[in-house]
């Protein structure tokens, strides 16, 4: 494999799983796109691997456990949760779990998706089975071995907290590990009966506080190597910009910077520390063909999606004559919503540490995104991406950032330990992550619908119109199927409304830009579910209904996501009276598999909208690890208000507007409301729980803003009049 | 140029306008402090200077030698400072790449206040950002914080 594109070559079934997985976890969703179903059908599912317990536990003399991880913990808690899903089939001693992520290797790649990777809220559930059966395997294997070696029958065998015990026999995991690791693995194990789990399922604390609280934890800009230097690159002011012409000269004069090289994405200084590094790229003297992307503006550009909104564009999902009921006598409902371009801004900035060898990579980076790093840092060098290893550290955060079909992070550092010849570790400043690019793209939704005598809608038209994530990536070809790409329309093309509509219609316009965009955490989710639910309340209004009851009659009482909205309510008090000056917003969806209702309290002083109270609901099927549940859903709801309430990123002139957290503003504690989280007991399919907390949230809010004041916000973020 | 960094003093070729937190993590390797804004806005790189909380990336190396220096690494190893047993107790951590700078905030906020208000905690933490919105668990845990600290009276 020498570039991103031959990832897709091995195998028609692996690549669709690959983009599935890039997708934000379509496959757990139950909407899958009708080309990716029927190809699925024909090939059939992905037949299960063998499992090879010793890629994933290693019991060390000291009767420590240590589970590799195959995932990469970017805060989202699996450091934890899967080992606990290993610790609770090896009958070890949880004291002695230890965790490390797994080397970049194909024993690790996703089960569904073919390729070592991070992402769509998927890592528990794909692990979920393999790893207990991992799990189970080393039991039965330290079982035999001292069966073996004490010559009695395995069955007259037990275990108990990391020992094998026979009548008054006991050995330590520790010291029947060795010859343990050397037997065969069983072929079949039976996994425990969900009703004997003693730690899936319970409330279990975090394997890596420790290191988080000591500062010891060594994310990717910790990394130390011998005679490793600082590289910064001084990037084009406009997306697509190239240079012209460069001096280093007083770069180079600059204390501590040792090498200046040129590398396809800008001019990189190289220096023995980052203050040296920041100081010299100051220096530098660039001129910059800006190309023709100084054109952009997201005033115009907004203008532009209107127009093309009021447009037909190619359809996601359709039933019915829409436009013949639209057309017909009755109470009809329009408006237009918008949300804009955002960074991820995690708090580590990006940064790669590259060190080459003789036709050889090795590479130290936080990464949601292994195997394509590996093929794209060896498509950069020319070698085998076998020859690329690549160490996952802990990631400060990501939130989609760090997996880039294009590795633009690891690429560029590679580039340029390439020109320099030098072990490298490249690091972004705040504001080159602010300004960089690979946003959530814009979007603009326009609806129209028509409602019946009895207030529920009797047509619906959605018009979305914002870039494609997948158009101008390897994966384009399957992923957008008639000119829709999917990860553009879910929320939306499957809401659980559509089927109590008998017209409606979804269609999407997918413009270009030179705008890089890239999923942000919960993709096509973070603003369908703004705009469809906040519609949704709209038409509530329209009908004079409680927006509960509203949601009620539209969605059957089987439904996951009206059992949520309904637990949420109950636990919110919905209805009772409130706080003088507070109102509340409901909203329900369903995204990576888990159904999520949140109520949100609100109040305005001065203008400032203040978010007091979140009451959610969450049905994500069987739970490992109820804490970390819950710190999802906070974590997600704090993320998502950091959108409601100020992100934005703005172009003039085709430059980014903000540049630091100043005026790109995140939440900080003191607007942080009190989330409490209540998890539906539920054996539905395992769901995620990373993403789906964000996509109620906005139009909670912005619901219970309307609730209060009377004012329907339909931008993000939430500016009152 | 000569710090006194965690007790020991340590001679470290920094320049004068060299911000102490690259002195910290590019000179002296003590890569507990963080790097996220470069301009006192995220609150990752904070660390106590003669006992007050500064943000050490726009803090310039010749304002701060011979001074007391502490950073997140003085509070040991085995994470038995009050603030760090009740951030483990109540599970804060997510990426944890700002939690020493929040933890940084939390212990100076103890000294001037040893049983805060939310109100309290609130103020004194708003200038640490968190993007994993570990905000509701740091609250939680600043007031059980305050409890052990009375317990060991030490916080």
């Amino acid at each position: 494999m020498r570039n991103p594109e031959d990832l897709v070559k091995p195998s028609r079934r692996r690549f669709l799983a690959t983009s599935a997985a890039l997708a934000g976890g379509l496959v757990i969703a139950c909407f899958m796109p009708v080309g990716l179903r029927r190809a699925f059908a024909q090939e059939g599912a992905p037949a299960p691997k063998p499992v090879d317990p010793n890629a994933f536990v290693r019991i060390g003399r000291d009767n420590s456990v240590t589970v590799l991880l195959k995932h990469a913990e970017m805060g989202q808690g699996i450091w934890t949760s899967i080992p606990m899903v290993v610790a609770e089939e090896l009958g070890c001693d949880w004291s002695m779990v230890r965790v490390a992520h797994a080397p970049s290797a194909p024993a690790y790649a996703h089960n569904t998706f073919g390729m070592q990777m991070t992402g769509g809220s998927t890592s528990t559930w794909d692990s979920f089975e393999q790893l207990r059966t991992a799990g189970a395997m080393a039991r039965t294997m330290l079982l035999e071995t001292a069966a073996e070696e004490w010559k009695i029958d395995p069955s007259s065998c037990r275990t108990d907290n990391g020992f094998v015990i026979a009548g008054a026999r006991k050995a330590s995991y520790g010291e029947l590990a060795e010859a343990a690791a050397k037997r065969k693995a069983p072929a079949k194990v039976t996994l425990k009966d969900p009703s004997k789990w003693t730690l899936i399922g319970k409330p279990t604390r975090r394997l890596d506080s420790l290191a988080k609280v000591t500062g010891a934890a060594e994310f990717g800009i910790d990394v130390k190597r011998p005679g490793l230097l600082t590289a910064m690159v001084a990037r084009a002011p406009v997306f697509g910009g190239k240079v012209t012409r460069f001096d280093a000269a007083k770069a180079k004069a600059v204390p501590g910077v040792i090498d200046v090289v040129q590398v396809p994405s800008g001019i990189a200084v190289l220096a023995n520390h980052y203050w040296a590094a920041k100081n010299g790229r100051d220096a530098l003297d660039i001129s910059w063909d800006n190309g023709a992307g100084k054109a952009l503006d997201t005033v115009a550009l907004r203008r532009d999606y209107a127009a093309l909104a009021k447009t037909r564009g190619a359809i996601a999902k359709t039933a019915g004559d829409v436009d013949a009921v639209l057309g017909a006598s009755g109470t009809k409902v329009d408006a237009e919503y918008d949300v804009p371009f955002l960074a991820h801004a995690p708090m580590e900035p990006l940064n790669c540490t590259v060190v080459l060898g003789d036709s050889s990579c090795e590479i130290w980076t936080g990464t949601q995104f292994q195997t394509g790093d590996q093929a794209a840092a060896a498509a950069v060098l020319g070698i085998a991406p076998g020859k690329v290893k690549v160490n996952t550290m802990f990631l400060g955060g990501a939130f989609g950032r760090r997996a880039n079909p294009t590795s633009d992070f690891v690429v560029e550092a590679v580039q340029v330990a390439k020109a320099a010849g030098k072990p490298i570790k490249l690091v972004w400043s705040r504001e080159d992550d602010i300004g960089g690019g690979y946003y959530r793209p814009m979007w603009l939704s326009r609806f129209s619908a028509a409602l019946g005598k009895d207030g529920k809608p009797t047509a619906w038209s959605h018009t979305l119109v914002g870039q494609s994530i997948i158009a101008g990536t390897p994966f384009a070809p399957m992923m957008i199927k008639d000119g829709v790409d999917a990860t553009s329309v879910e929320g939306a093309a499957n809401s659980p409304y559509l089927a109590a509509i008998p017209a409606h219609r979804v269609d999407l316009h997918s413009p270009t830009s030179p705008v890089p965009v890239l999923w942000w955490r919960s993709v096509g989710h973070s603003h369908t579910g703004f705009v469809v639910e906040s519609f949704i309340d709209e038409l509530a209004h329209a009908a004079r209904q409680d927006p509960l009851a509203y949601r009620q009659a539209l969605l059957p009482t089987t439904s996951r996501d009206r059992r949520a909205l309904e637990l949420a309510a109950q636990k919110f008090g919905w209805g009772k009276p409130l706080e003088k000056g507070r109102a509340a917003g409901l909203a329900v969806h369903e995204s990576f598999g888990s159904h999520v209702a949140q109520i949100a309290e609100v109040s305005v002083t001065d203008g400032r909208i203040r978010v007091h109270r979140v009451v959610c609901a969450i049905d994500c099927g069987p739970v490992v690890n109820p804490l970390t549940v819950e710190a999802q859903i906070q974590s997600g709801i704090a993320y998502g208000l950091s959108a409601v309430l100020h992100g934005q990123v703005t172009f003039k002139d085709g430059k980014v507007q903000q540049s630091n957290f100043h005026d790109y503003k995140v939440l900080r504690i003191d607007e942080m409301p009190v989330v409490e989280v209540h998890i539906v007991d539920s054996t539905e399919k395992m769901g995620g729980v990373g993403e789906p907390g964000l996509p109620p949230i906005a139009p909670a809010v912005a619901n219970a803003v309307f609730a209060l004041t009377g004012q329907r916000l339909r931008s993000l973020p939430l500016v009152l009049a | 140029m000569k710090f006194d960094i965690n007790g020991r003093e340590q001679e470290l070729e920094a320049t004068d306008d060299m911000p102490l937190l690259w002195v910290l993590r590019d000179l002296a390797g003590l890569t507990g402090t963080k790097f996220g804004c470069g301009v006192a806005q995220c609150g990752a790189c904070t660390v106590h200077v003669d006992g007050q909380p500064l943000r050490s990336c726009v803090t310039p190396a010749a304002a701060v030698a011979g001074k007391k220096i502490t950073t997140i690494e003085s509070l040991g190893p085995d994470g038995s400072h009050p603030v760090q047993r009740a951030w483990i107790e109540l599970d804060v951590v997510q990426c944890g790449y700002c939690q020493s700078g929040q933890i940084m905030s939390a212990v100076a906020l103890l000294k001037v206040k040893p049983d805060p208000n939310d109100a309290d905690i609130d103020a004194a933490m708003a200038g640490n950002i968190c993007r994993c919105g570990t905000y509701q668990r740091v609250r939680a845990a600043v007031h059980r914080a305050a409890e052990l600290g009375k317990e060991s009276g030490n916080a």
